[in-house]
């Protein structure tokens, strides 16, 4: 048994488990706090953990996006939204213990539920561990502005034109209408 | 030795179901909306680690992901645009105090 253990004391695992205690614990005091902008800031540490994971995994295109849109850009506007919401950061929220308990019992059959099933898939990984070698920059700018098999441009200019319409749509919803001025 | 592929399933199940918890128990719509990105980066460990471990040349899984993040972030910049509105005219973002769309 202890041999064991001293076999997975790897640079690699050790990483792995501080980044993921960062993720988990800062998403529960993230979920748990009652102070708001203490939620946000818990929120942007577990979003910085997660792009931790993603350069563990030798992804490092992808953990560059998750730190400059996530951690960048979706924290900063909740800080902006809870800034314009009057009082809210320094608000308690008191939430009801029945409400909790209703969650709580919820997510605990969920979690048991889900580790089930993933322990008794027997899923067979094809290599062993995160050791493949990380993507070439060319080979995601070919697959996302391909229009061949397995290339994305479609989804790509899709999801432009979604963003054209959450511009639009967000500055539609909250300009302030005539009559309010 | 490597951590085996049901580590960071693990990982992102708990995650996933902080999510949910903070879905089902916050008050307010900015706690709902943390909440649901928390849901949201639990989905996209999935996609890459499942690309990661199962299929190592292929590159479906991280498109996926960033393409959930793209969504995610126009998702969010909608959410707080209604949540700012909503505010203005009620003075209050509880899901509570939401209820003339009911009538």
């Amino acid at each position: 048994m202890d041999f064991d253990f001293i076999d997975y004391l790897t640079g690699q695992n050790i990483m792995f488990v501080v980044l993921s205690a960062i993720v988990l614990g800062c998403g529960l005091m993230s979920v748990l706090s009652t102070k708001i902008l203490r939620a946000a800031t818990y929120l942007f540490f577990t979003l910085f953990g997660i792009a931790g994971l993603y350069l563990l995994m030798n992804y490092e295109f992808l953990a560059a996006v998750q730190l400059s849109v996530y951690a960048g850009a979706v924290v900063v506007l909740l800080i902006f939204a809870i800034f314009l919401v009057k009082n809210l950061g320094h608000e308690t929220e008191k939430v009801s213990c029945s409400k909790k308990g209703i969650a709580a019992l919820a997510s605990v059959l969920g979690i048991v539920m889900t580790l089930v099933i993933v322990f008794n898939e027997g899923i067979v990984p094809a290599v062993v561990g995160p050791t493949a070698p990380q993507v070439d920059m060319q080979l995601i700018g070919d697959t996302l502005l391909g229009s061949g098999k397995h290339q994305y441009l479609l989804i790509f200019e899709a999801s432009s034109v979604l963003l054209l319409a959450c511009i639009i749509g967000a500055i539609v919803v909250a300009t302030k209408s005539k009559e309010e001025k | 030795m490597n951590l085996p592929i049901e580590a960071y399933l693990v990982v992102s199940t708990l995650l996933f179901f902080i999510g949910v918890f903070g879905f089902i128990a916050r008050k307010n719509l900015i706690g709902i909306l943390m909440s649901v990105e928390l849901i949201l980066n639990a989905v996209n460990i999935n996609f890459v680690v499942f690309n990661r471990f199962l299929y190592p040349n292929e590159l479906e899984g991280m498109i996926y992901s960033l393409f959930v993040i793209v969504v995610a972030a126009a998702e969010s910049a909608v959410a707080i645009a209604i949540i700012i509105n909503v505010y203005r005219k009620l003075k209050n973002i509880s899901v509570e105090s939401i209820e003339s769309l009911r009538n």
